[in-house]
């Protein structure tokens, strides 16, 4: 629903899909005026998922107009030269299709889902709105009230989102990954057209775009149209490196608490800073990514083993990385307490468990078993030809290449147990660190 | 180039694609009827138990148990602790879910080719002997009492539940399955034990298989999997009377933004206007930014984000529904102006091309849900359970394209009840 990605955790079914098989099943190229194209084959079913990437989120807004990445997204539904307000949807939809797009910290992306027959109109309807956008002063407005009432339904109404919003803020002092990607409400309310227009004008190029068109199609058939729809479109000489303004040394812990009289289950959770995936330099990201599983990936993770089975001080625990992130990223360690724990002691007794894990080997068994999931995901992922699409666009739009997408799996299969406590021993650091408590309203026995 | 452009599109309006799902229906040797389709191209198999009745059949007093009970059947089982078999499931890379709802328990199994008998028989038993040890009791009720305290303060949950008990009464409809503090602090192991008698059962048992194995080998692995399953559980739970009085109530709770849900009485899928109504809610509310409702709630009015309307058919008791959310201070705007579409499709019903876009927009899109081995089990086990014919799928779009915007028409003014419709608020709304 013209919908944003906020969260920021992953999971093993990210993992990217088998060796052999993906990548036979995928072609990647570049058209003469820069724009990327990949595509992904998979003929069971006459289905087609076309999808528009721009390198673009909103960590490159200009400051002061937080939330214009998103803004514009939506706008980019309200018409063209030849196309009415909504009349890009109403078409997806009169011919079967099901249209929506997403924006996140690092990308803006737009897609359809439709018969395979209908790529052609697709790519028509796509390339016009990357360079012939028509809006309105009342468009603006109206659209605006729109993303205010999102910014009220996702965050506002939720003492959680309103934790993490917070929460980030005091990770990111300097990085743009501390501003949500909604937006803050006093500059939502300010946003305008000239806002709009000038990030539209600057970052949707096709030399800042990315294609993927995944399900039952030819690279020959997909080549053909992508030259003819998005090849003609003249490039952005302007666009320059994705340099965005980076976080100085961290050197002091930051704590904070979080109160509000809606929330009925307090918790902890704490990020570090941590590195991001680079290009062709996975392996510390890949070794932070089993580091997570391990310790909170679920039912037989080190957390739950010490927290949920053991102490019993714990009802809920989790551990989160994603590696896919165009800048440096956060590792994030999270503890719901057991009734009658207080935060203190959930704290404590989260880096108790951060402590003995650090200090003992590596339960090589536990890792055998995250490996043989990792392997296996690649298998049950290519069922879902959707989320591959998502998969390689996302890797691409945050900096990496479809090489490093497919040798990930590898990467992360041929990490050892050293390189797994070098990483946990480098990113475990409180100096790097924010720790937050929700809760209660005070007076409450949280 | 407007001209032109418009000519391009109409022409795109060919066929829709057909939906290539071949099923083998068949009998196991040990009675069970199984919807198969075989697909090798991934080496992996998606199987789907489900049995009917679900949360619905909680014992008098006992709210929450099936709920509880289903979380728990994958904390342990024979020889194997709650520990000892989430490592033997992670070792195999098989995933097992099991979920229920107010009508249905579910299990979702996918497991690889490689390791399939071993994954079937860790499957196996915990439908058979799950050990529901007093330990993962507790700590599994702690993390469903957790929830439900957050529900009490989430409006979302809050209006659901508030509508849900309006709506339904003392049936089980009418209250959240996961039961309340009380009833689920209360319940012991023999409750567990007893859901677990009522729920899962051989009579009330649907199931499909897709994926990677033949028919020849899928009736063996069935029988042994489900032959130690008793054959009958607990009768289904009496016809609910969803009554709707067109009343607004309003549950003040301090929160920027009113959640609202509404509704009225729908209609049953096996009735011959069916489709009519479905049509109908695609117009007026039904997911895309085309309906009535998106467009003058949101798109013309920008009062919220997201506004739906969408039918329910629940066992017995079939509803239209709906949600909006807005701010405090105009959520009284955007109730009146879906109250003023509500009364104004009853009475003008939808046009000619209203009725062409939502019937191309349904035939088009059906295909598409068949795209995986996974959604295809999903969508195999639902007609069953609904009574379809293995034949549905071919005749679906012809069911749709047979609806004339005189019975459309006919069904607005017969079914659409604005009087009735009815609001449940949860928030801080000014003016209502």
């Amino acid at each position: 629903m013209r919908a944003l990605l906020l969260s920021l955790a992953t999971s093993l079914a990210l993992a990217a899909p088998a060796k052999a098989d993906i990548r036979d099943a995928v072609t990647s190229f570049t058209l003469d005026n820069g724009m990327d194209v990949v595509v992904i084959q998979d003929s069971r079913a006459p289905v087609v998922t076309h999808m528009v990437w721009y390198r673009a989120g909103s960590a490159d807004e200009w400051p002061g107009t937080s939330g214009v990445a998103h803004f514009l997204e939506h706008l980019l539904f309200k018409g063209t030269d030849t196309l009415a307000p909504g009349e890009l949807s109403a078409t997806v939809a009169r011919n079967g299709g099901t249209d929506n797009a997403f924006t996140s910290y690092d990308y803006t992306a737009y897609f359809q889902r439709v018969a395979a027959d209908r790529l052609e109109l697709m790519m028509r309807l796509e390339s016009d709105r990357m360079v012939n956008v028509r809006l309105s002063e009342e468009d603006i407005l109206t659209e605006r009230e729109v993303i205010i009432e999102e910014r009220n339904q996702r965050i506002e109404n939720s003492p959680g989102a309103l934790f993490r919003e917070q929460k980030n803020a005091a990770q990111y002092l300097n990085h743009r990954y501390g501003v949500p990607v909604i937006g803050w409400r006093h500059e939502m309310v300010t946003l305008d057209l000239d806002a709009a227009l000038a990030y539209y004008k600057r970052f949707y190029a096709p030399n800042n775009a990315i294609l993927v068109v995944a399900g039952d199609v030819t690279p020959e058939a997909v080549r053909a149209l992508a030259e003819q729809y998005y090849g003609v479109l003249e490039p952005n000489p302007e666009l320059s490196e994705r340099a965005r303004p980076a976080e100085p040394p961290q050197t002091a812990e930051r704590r904070m608490i979080f109160r509000d009289a809606r929330v009925a289950q307090p918790y902890v959770s704490r990020s570090y800073l941590a590195p991001e995936r680079d290009v062709g330099a996975q392996r510390e990201a890949a070794a932070l990514t089993l580091l997570a599983e391990l310790l909170g990936g679920g039912t037989t993770s080190y957390f739950a083993e010490r927290l949920q089975f053991e102490s019993q001080k714990a009802v809920y625990t989790a551990a989160f990385y994603n590696g896919e992130s165009l800048d440096d990223t956060d590792f994030t360690v999270l503890v719901v307490p057991a009734d009658g724990v207080t935060l203190p002691e959930a704290e404590a007794a989260m880096d108790e468990a951060i402590e003995s894990f650090l200090a003992k080997p590596i339960d090589t068994e536990a890792l055998a078993r995250i490996k043989m999931q990792i392997r296996a995901a690649q298998i049950y992922a290519r069922d879902n030809v959707n989320s591959l699409a998502n998969d390689y666009g996302s890797a691409l739009a945050s900096g990496l290449t479809v090489a490093d997408v497919h040798d990930w799996p590898e990467v992360l299969a041929s990490i050892t147990p050293d390189e797994i406590i070098a990483a946990a021993k480098s990113v475990f650091n409180l100096d790097r660190s924010v720790t937050g408590y929700l809760m209660k309203e005070k007076g409450d026995a949280s | 180039m407007k001209a032109i452009l418009a000519a391009v599109l109409g022409l795109a309006l060919a066929l829709p694609a057909a939906a290539g799902v071949t099923i083998d229906a068949f009998k196991t040797d040990s009675g069970l009827t199984v919807w198969h389709v075989e697909e090798t191209s991934i080496p992996f198999v998606a199987l789907e138990l489900r049995f009917k009745g679900g949360a619905s059949l909680d014992a008098e007093g006992k709210r929450g148990a099936v709920n509880l009970m289903t979380a728990l059947i994958e904390e342990g089982a024979g020889s194997l602790d709650a520990r000892a078999f989430a490592k033997a499931r992670d070792g195999l890379a098989a995933s097992f879910s099991y979920s229920v709802s107010d009508d249905t328990l579910s299990v979702s199994a996918r497991f690889l080719s490689e390791n399939r008998a071993e994954a079937l028989a860790l499957l196996r038993e915990s439908l058979t002997a799950p050990r529901f040890d007093q330990d993962a009791v507790d700590r599994v009720r702690a993390q469903v009492v957790s929830g439900i305290r957050s529900d009490e303060k989430d409006p979302n949950a809050m209006a659901r539940q508030a509508f849900d008990l309006r709506v339904y009464g003392a049936h089980p409809y009418g209250s959240d399955k996961s039961g309340t503090l009380d009833s689920v602090t209360a319940l012991t192991r023999e409750d567990i034990l007893a859901a677990f008698r009522s729920t899962v059962a051989r009579d009330r048992l649907y199931i499909s298989v897709v994926g990677d194995i033949s028919r020849q080998e899928l009736g063996p692995v069935l029988d042994t999997l489900l032959a130690d399953l008793p054959e009958t559980g607990a009768p289904l739970p009496p016809v609910a009377a969803p009554a709707f009085d067109g009343q607004t109530v309003v549950i003040p709770f301090e929160t920027p933004q009113s959640v609202a849900m509404f509704g009225q009485p729908g209609i049953p899928f096996d009735h011959p206007d069916y489709f009519a109504a479905y049509l109908l809610n695609v117009v007026l509310g039904g997911g895309g930014f085309e309906s009535r409702l998106m467009q003058e709630v949101r798109e013309k009015r920008g009062l919220t984000y997201g506004v739906y309307s969408y039918l329910v058919g629940k066992d017995g008791a079939d509803v239209w529904l709906g949600s909006v959310q807005s701010a405090n201070n105009r959520i009284h705007e955007a109730m009146e102006v879906i109250k003023a579409e509500w009364a104004r499709m009853q009475t003008e019903g939808v046009t000619e091309k209203e009725l062409k876009d939502a019937k191309l927009y349904l035939t088009g899109a059906y295909p598409l849900r068949f795209d995986g081995n996974g959604p295809i089990a999903d969508i195999l086990v639902g007609m069953q359970i609904e009574d379809m014919g293995t034949d549905y799928i071919a005749t679906r779009n012809d069911r749709v394209n047979a609806v004339t915007l005189e019975q459309i028409n006919r069904v607005a003014r017969d079914y659409l009840k604005p009087e009735q419709l009815s609001f449940t608020v949860v928030g801080q709304p000014k003016g209502l």
